[in-house]
């Protein structure tokens, strides 16, 4: 594609303010729509493991064997 | 349990069986919404010749209409888990409804505002009250109004079913959208595509408005698939096989 090709191209017929937004929104939505659930699931699998370690460390004392107490892992 | 359902339906209801055929399917979707989307989007931007009428602006269709069209069929998929999900008290459905709901935002959101990007230069105003725009925000009100509802409860699948129920109610807005251009006297445009009979568009531009419309189906079951996933690992979090998955991702 030539320099002035892509010029035309991007100007979109003179509406290139109108289109060109309307096509980033699509993307930065969906964009965001994907990245939600991956940061949701990595947080719930963090705390999980906080609630196992924890449920461990209870279990180690009450059998009267001494367990190093779990890092909080949750800031 | 009646005998003519397969058991293989039983089986992909239970939570860690679909966890598992959920993580196989995703980034095939996914795949297939990318390459899709890609061929759609150099059909509809490049290949596609201008509008006699609209020149260049007329391009915004090849997001706004397969936009739209989701934000009615991931309303009607979540209506039907919701009948589902009140009715038989499968959890897979509720998940499936719920999570359902903010994906069919996106879309619905998508749609009003990139309506809106085209109105401004074709009908010189950002805005109007008109039937088919105005039941278009209502269903993007309904959709929140589900999140919002589900959210409520403290416990998740009581609110669950409070959001089902409201979301099975607001089934009656999707025909209001579909028939809307119909019924009234709208600035909107009616039907260009049709499902029978000849559609109003010329090829050119018909084959990557379809092919759209495949990647947004695609995209929506990638979508739906990836949160689901998630939202079973957060409701199942007491039982062995999230433990199991839990342990297994802790070098993350």
């Amino acid at each position: 594609m030539s320099m002035h090709a892509l010029q035309v191209f991007l100007a979109m017929g003179g509406y290139a303010a109108y289109v060109w937004p309307a096509y980033a929104l699509f993307f930065i939505v969906l964009i965001a729509d994907t990245l939600a659930p991956v940061l949701r699931r990595r947080r719930v699998l963090r705390e999980l493991r906080a609630r196992l370690a924890r449920q461990s460390a209870r279990q180690g004392r009450s059998n009267g064997t001494p367990t190093p107490t779990p890092t909080p892992t949750s800031p | 349990m009646s005998n003519w359902i397969p058991l293989w339906v039983h089986k992909l209801g239970s939570p860690p069986t679909f966890y598992r055929f959920a993580g196989i399917v995703m980034p095939w979707m996914m795949a297939l919404a990318l390459v899709t989307g890609a061929l759609g989007l150099y059909g509809g931007l490049v290949l596609a010749p201008a509008d006699y009428q609209q020149g260049d602006a007329y391009r915004i269709i090849f997001i706004h209409v397969p936009c739209a069209w989701m934000s009615m069929f991931v309303y009607a998929v979540m209506g039907m888990s919701s009948v589902i999900a009140l009715v038989w008290r499968i959890k897979l459905a509720e998940v499936v409804a719920m999570e359902s709901a903010p994906i069919g935002a996106a879309f619905t959101f998508i749609t009003l505002v990139t309506g809106s990007l085209w109105g401004k230069p074709m009908w010189g105003t950002w805005w109007t009250w008109d039937a088919r725009l105005t039941s278009e925000l209502v269903l993007l009100f309904l959709y929140l109004g589900v999140i919002g509802l589900y959210h409520a409860f403290e416990d998740r699948r009581q609110g669950a079913r409070a959001a089902a129920f409201l979301a099975i109610i607001g089934i009656i807005n999707v025909p209001i959208v579909h028939f809307s251009v119909n019924w009234w006297n709208t600035l909107h445009q009616g039907s260009t595509v049709k499902l029978f009979g000849p559609s109003k568009i010329a090829w050119d531009m018909l084959w990557p408005l379809l092919t759209m419309t495949l990647a947004t189906k695609f995209y929506y079951v990638a979508s739906l698939f990836r949160r689901v996933r998630t939202d079973l690992l957060a409701l199942e979090g007491g039982k062995d096989w999230v433990r199991e998955i839990a342990r297994s991702e802790d070098d993350r």
